[in-house]
């Protein structure tokens, strides 16, 4: 069986791969991170009673989440050096991939998190923020003692699924020439013309990660449920 | 400490920060206030003085639980200026947060922490708004929690205990603040009839003791005991503002005679 496979090339590029591997949590991480400290600043303004705050949030969140994702880190790659440019009157410097494609991710991911947070908050009774206030606490108090924290508590089985949806959009950063464990896969392949197998083998990977992940947050879920 | 629980002698609710003025508490002057072209309040006018316990009473959308979260702030208003100890709420440079720290206010759904464990619900105002320390606020939370009976209760969660024990709870909570006034949002419209009367002795004790209090409830029971001042409110306006007594008395306008017939007579 596998008699025209060869299994052997995934242990001869296991170092290129883990470096992929490693990439993409970083970008994973640090997007997650970005996201939904962002995200969160994002749903406070849009729900601010500011309107100076709450119609530029507001705009953003739907500009974003109106354009294709693989579209957001591409023009953030190749226009924020023209448009520096423009404004420094000289050619603008590259900042790198990783860098734009954090920079891209975080954008994407705080429009996301933003809508999913902005839920929570509202699913938090009138009277609890109330509560604090009248016991003289300040919005940030209010916000960061009483409501973010049972906000958060609703939100955590979606917020997990939108987690494991942006692990597996890591691998878009491809198009910008980045080397996650994909773009790793697909140029070992090139080389040595195996792609089938490594194809497979990240598939397999992706899909153990995002299982198990989905799994925890279902048993979570459950959990949540019984103690609520 | 005095015993508080054996209704010794009022003891004058000690002011928490600088002693005010001389005039009355909270000071209510033409407050008036819209939802788009809706008016839920309209001019009204009244004082509670110091010591003073006023139970302010009406039909329900009469705009009396509005009125009394103008005290401290929680609903603003368009017209009117409202005094608290000399302090103007509307003006938008007081400090808010500073003045409602010292205004104590129970809820009709309580709203105690439900993330929080009883203790940190005593606590965490008296550390993250009066800056006291973990250990003060803890042996002054464990005192109020004691007073009100519930001390056996103090690692558990809200979620955990009867309403009564909740809104007991609450009133700790406000309690721990050390407030030179408290307020009241329909305390026992939420609870079960038999745990109206815990909430209620706890009120009755504060009563006693002096507290200035501002009482939005339809508890005539209470009134009758503590009250020295019963306003009654309609369709956003005060219509009686008179003594106990004479509220209980000879009412002078029918729609609080109608309203009271009604609450009374079952």
């Amino acid at each position: 069986m596998g008699g025209e496979f060869d299994w052997g090339v995934i242990w001869k590029y296991r170092e290129a791969l883990w470096d992929g591997l490693v990439t993409s949590f970083k970008l994973f991480g640090i997007a997650l991170a970005g996201g939904i400290f962002f995200g969160t600043l994002l749903a406070m303004a849009r729900l601010s009673s500011f309107r100076l705050l709450s119609v530029p949030a507001a705009g953003f969140v739907n500009l974003i989440r109106s354009i294709p994702f693989i579209m957001a880190i591409f023009w953030f790659y190749f226009l924020t050096p023209m448009i520096v440019g423009k404004f420094t009157g000289q050619q603008g410097e590259a900042v790198g991939p990783f860098t734009s494609a954090i920079v891209a991710f975080i954008m994407v991911e705080s429009a996301y998190y933003s809508e999913i947070i902005r839920a929570g908050i509202q699913s938090i009774p009138r009277g609890q923020p109330w509560a604090a206030y009248a016991l003289g606490m300040n919005y940030w108090q209010s916000m960061g003692h009483v409501v973010l924290p049972q906000a958060f508590r609703n939100m955590l089985p979606v917020m997990l699924t939108q987690a494991v949806i942006l692990f597996q959009d890591t691998s878009l950063v491809y198009v910008v020439g980045l080397k996650d464990f994909l773009g790793a896969a697909s140029k070992g392949g090139q080389i040595t013309g195996r792609i089938v197998e490594l194809y497979i083998f990240v598939a397999v990977v992706f899909f153990l990660i995002c299982f198990l992940a989905s799994w925890g947050v279902k048993k979570l879920n459950a959990r949540l449920a019984v103690a609520r | 400490m005095t015993d508080t629980k054996s209704g010794q002698p009022a003891q004058p609710a000690q002011p928490a920060g600088p002693a005010g003025p001389a005039g009355p508490m909270i000071d209510l002057k033409g407050v008036s206030k819209w939802y788009g072209t809706f008016q839920v309040l309209a001019d009204c006018s009244t004082k509670v003085e110091k010591g003073e316990v006023v139970v302010v009473c009406g039909p329900s959308g009469s705009g009396k639980s509005t009125l009394i979260k103008t005290v401290n702030g929680l609903e603003p208003f368009q017209k009117g200026e409202i005094l608290v100890n000399g302090v103007s709420v509307g003006d938008p440079k007081t400090n808010l947060p500073r003045l409602r720290s010292q205004i104590g206010m129970v809820f009709q759904n309580f709203e105690l922490f439900p993330h929080m464990s009883i203790t940190e619900n005593l606590t965490i105002g008296q550390v993250k708004v009066l800056g006291r320390s973990s250990d003060e606020a803890m042996q002054r939370g464990l005192k109020l929690l004691d007073r009100v009976g519930l001390i056996a209760q103090k690692d558990k969660f809200p979620g955990q205990l009867s309403g009564g024990q909740q809104q007991r709870v609450a009133i700790a909570r406000a309690l721990s603040m050390d407030p030179i006034a408290m307020l009241f949002d329909e305390p026992t419209s939420a609870l079960d009839p038999e745990m109206i009367n815990e909430v209620l002795d706890v009120m009755v004790d504060l009563a006693k003791e002096g507290m200035t209090m501002m009482v939005v409830t339809h508890e005539m029971g209470f009134a009758r005991k503590v009250a020295h001042r019963v306003i009654f409110m309609d369709r956003g306006s005060i219509v009686e503002d008179c003594t106990k007594d004479e509220f209980f008395g000879t009412q002078r306008s029918e729609r609080a005679q109608q309203f009271l017939s009604k609450i009374l007579h079952h």
